[in-house]
């Protein structure tokens, strides 16, 4: 019996965090949100420093199901920063919008768990498991704000194509299964060897449905129909949760499958990932070109930017993994960052959230629309933000592994994107404020969280390097051969 | 041979009649059919704790809670039936075709190449040859289920009482009713 | 003695028919048993995997528990979708309900 429950005490920290909140939210008053902040912002904290405690022994435990190895650290690291800032910028909101609802919180907790095990599973189950634990919390998420309809629709819309993408998720797996006799990747990849033409098959099979199925939760582009109405619906600080969070746990799981099971899938997969990446780039590229609601846009530039760290799985390898990773944390803090700038002009239940309403902001609400500018820019991918280190990162390992057009039509897509990003700033700067002025959400919590999204994005942008090195790092232990020789207890 | 054929053909045909049948009510019902021969499949197998686990927990607990949420929302029998449009009929149509011709090849692929291999003696180390005479009382028992369960898969075992947690958490903050001042904001 | 392509075969027929039915069906709790469709024919697939394959390892039994377990909650949380979509907007036909447009 290996229970090696050092190797889980981030995920531990998180569940606990999660409890607290429960049964606090019971004994404090509607008003006291401040309290439930402080306690998730405490129990992050004790996350990531119990996860940065695991750095140094890395491992598999509980029978070969947890792994604990670099990439699945630093995915960790990105779903505390997400979850952290989500915390933050939502603390205002939910206690005015939603009575101060304690259950919130927990969800978001209850989430994040999930997609901490999925980051660090080495077993099929798990996966599956933590990528539920994962959903069931968003679907109620997307839906939690009473009194608004379109949430109740985004939420139905999530769930049921959810549940769908659960099914072929299933049957990937089953396939899986079927081919090697076991869930267990780590067992998996030690009976490559004895490998013949009906695991292959199989095999081949299994990580088609696995794609399809998490072709949906990354929000890849035949697969992306929930995106936009989702995004729009949700409540902004839920959508500024989905966006950075679950999509990352996604990518997390497919970087291991695809680093596990390179050594049976054939090549035909690069293709596939090749053309999948390209729609995906073009399709939310050129359909956030003409979006007025601004959450609509963001939702299509999501799927944009899923398209950039499907180069980066194209690419695969060291490389590949690093430059993904590296990606991935920039995505969060600056989407993040984008959207808690939305929450603060948005006004009462989001009246205000088309890219007209923004005119004139740039004057009356100065730094605000700074740091808008800034995060704008860094999703375009600007030299000297953070967007910028990111995408030179992802388009220098497509090059560097002959990936040549891919890193070609990526560079394209960007300056396509420019267009609509540099829209709001436009709106912001350019245009006449209208009469009416929204009233903006000002509070404390939503300025730490801008100004956090704020540094970590110019500091990514100007001095990527320690990032950089510690994402190479984390990348050069995609082999799956090296982490289980190297590792095992 | 004959069991399964009678079980896989009141399966099948209980799932076309889930899928087609215009009143919500015997749909369910024929969704409860369709579980209860599963679990006579699963039995055959030998896999009696998950044949029971079928229609305790499925043909049970599940689709009562199905059938009382038709009840309650009052479902009527002209909301229910297959969408009138043509378009989404042979879009699904194609699409599941679809999906049943490449699995069904899959495994007709898969398994002319199992044959092949075990016939050419290359059976592998970790595929043992069905066992027809398996000795089902002493294994696939409850208890060895249990014995995994607890052992192998405890970790599964602990984030499932997690995610049973969320749908608990979840299911009550959507279904409860809200309060009457929150129900001003958007209007249909 | 039916062998394992039998079961799969039977498994994939199930699959296609959610499949259909979830494209189909304009009803969310229609939708819901088509999902349900889709897991226990899933279920099928694991259970014979298990038993024709790895008849000495449970793996796969115990991950139809979890499938059960799994699809216990989504019902419960997509049916409770279902009442407050129902509360909320008097029917719960899916393509009635699509105030954005997609």
């Amino acid at each position: 019996m290996g229970f090696n429950w050092i190797l889980i005490s981030p995920e531990i920290a998180v569940l606990a965090t999660g409890f607290i909140l429960l049964i606090l939210d019971l004994f404090i008053g509607k008003s006291r949100g401040f309290l439930l902040t402080a306690v998730s912002f405490i129990g992050i904290m004790v996350a990531l420093w119990l996860n940065y405690q695991n750095y140094s022994i890395m491992g598999v435990g509980f029978q070969g199901i947890v792994i604990n190895d670099p990439i699945g650290f630093y995915f960790k690291i990105i779903f505390c920063m997400g979850t952290l800032l989500t915390v933050f910028i939502s603390s205002t909101y939910v206690s005015r919008e939603m009575k101060g609802m304690g259950e919130y919180y927990v969800l978001i907790f209850i989430a994040t768990f999930g997609m901490m095990v999925m980051a660090s599973s080495a077993d099929l189950i798990t996966i599956f498991l933590g990528l539920e634990v994962m959903s069931i919390p968003l679907y109620v998420l997307a839906g939690i704000h009473r009194g608004r309809l379109r949430g109740r629709e985004a939420a139905m819309k999530y769930f049921l194509l959810g549940a769908f993408a659960s099914g072929f998720l299933l049957y990937g797996i089953a396939l899986i299964f079927g081919a090697y006799g076991s869930t267990n990747l780590v067992e998996i990849s030690q009976r490559f060897l004895f490998s013949s033409g009906f695991s292959g098959i199989l095999t081949g099979a299994g990580m088609v449905f696995l794609l399809v199925g998490f072709g949906f939760k990354i929000a890849a582009a035949p697969f992306h129909m929930w995106v936009p109405d989702v995004y729009e619906g949700a409540t902004a600080p839920v959508t500024a949760f989905m966006s950075a969070g679950p999509k990352a746990a996604a990518f997390a799981v497919l970087f291991r499958l695809f680093s596990v099971f390179q050594p049976v899938i054939s090549d035909n997969f690069t293709t596939i990932l090749w053309i999948l990446a390209v729609i995906t780039m073009l399709w939310g590229n050129l359909l956030a070109l003409s979006q007025k609601n601004i959450k609509r846009m963001l939702a299509y530039s999501s799927i944009a930017h899923a398209g950039y760290v499907l180069i980066a799985l194209t690419v695969g390898g060291r490389d590949g993994i690093s430059a993904g990773l590296f990606y991935l944390l920039i995505y969060t803090i600056v989407n993040i960052g984008a959207f808690s700038i939305i929450i603060f002009f948005s006004g009462k239940n989001e009246k205000y959230e088309n890219i007209s309403d923004y005119a004139g902001f740039g004057y009356k609400y100065p730094f605000a629309a700074i740091a808008m500018t800034v995060f704008m820019l860094a999703l375009a991918g600007f030299p000297a933000t953070a967007g910028f280190a990111g995408k030179y990162k992802i388009f220098v390992a497509a090059i560097n592994s002959g990936f040549i057009w891919l890193a070609i039509i990526g560079i394209f897509n960007s300056l396509v994107s420019v267009w609509y990003y540099i829209g709001v700033v436009v709106s912001m700067y350019m245009k006449q404020p209208r009469d009416e002025s929204p009233t903006v959400i000002l509070s404390m919590t939503l300025m730490v969280a801008v100004l956090v999204a704020f540094i970590g994005t110019v500091y990514l942008g100007l001095f990527p390097d320690d990032w950089i090195a510690l994402s190479d790092w984390a990348g050069s232990h995609y082999s799956w051969a090296s982490i289980v020789g190297s590792l095992v207890r | 041979m004959i069991i399964f054929s009678i079980l896989a053909a009141v399966a099948v045909f209980s799932a076309v009649m889930v899928i087609t049948r215009k009143s919500p009510i015997s749909s369910a019902i024929y969704l409860i059919v369709l579980m209860c021969s599963l679990a006579g499949l699963f039995a055959l197998q030998g896999a009696f704790f998950i044949a029971a686990l079928q229609v305790i927990v499925y043909a049970g607990a599940i689709m009562v809670l199905f059938i009382f949420v038709i009840m309650l929302i009052n479902l009527r029998d002209n909301d229910f039936g297959i969408d009138k449009r043509k378009i989404q009929k042979y879009l699904g149509f194609i699409f599941a075709a679809v999906i049943l011709l490449q699995a069904v090849f899959i495994t007709g692929w898969a398994m002319k190449e199992f044959s092949n291999e075990t016939e050419s003696a290359m059976s592998s180390e970790f595929y043992q040859s069905p066992v027809d005479s398996l000795d089902q009382e002493d294994y696939l028992s409850a208890e060895s289920v249990a014995e995994n369960l607890f052992m192998r898969f405890a970790y599964p075992f602990e984030v499932t009482s997690i995610l049973l947690l969320a749908a608990i958490i979840g299911a009550f903050v959507i279904a409860r009713k809200s309060d009457p001042i929150d129900d001003e904001g958007e209007e249909t | 003695m039916p062998g394992l392509t039998h079961y799969l075969i039977l498994a994939a027929a199930l699959f296609a028919l959610g499949m259909f039915g979830l494209l189909t069906r304009r009803n969310a709790v229609g939708v819901l048993m088509s999902i349900e469709l889709m897991f226990n024919a899933v279920n099928i697939n694991f259970v014979a995997f298990s038993r024709f394959l790895t008849p000495e390892a449970l793996t796969g039994q115990i991950f139809a528990v979890f499938i059960i377990t799994i699809a216990a909650a989504e019902a419960a949380v997509g049916l409770a979708i279902v009442m407050l979509i129902y509360r909320n907007f008097r029917g719960i036909e899916v393509d009635k309900i699509n105030f954005m447009k997609w």
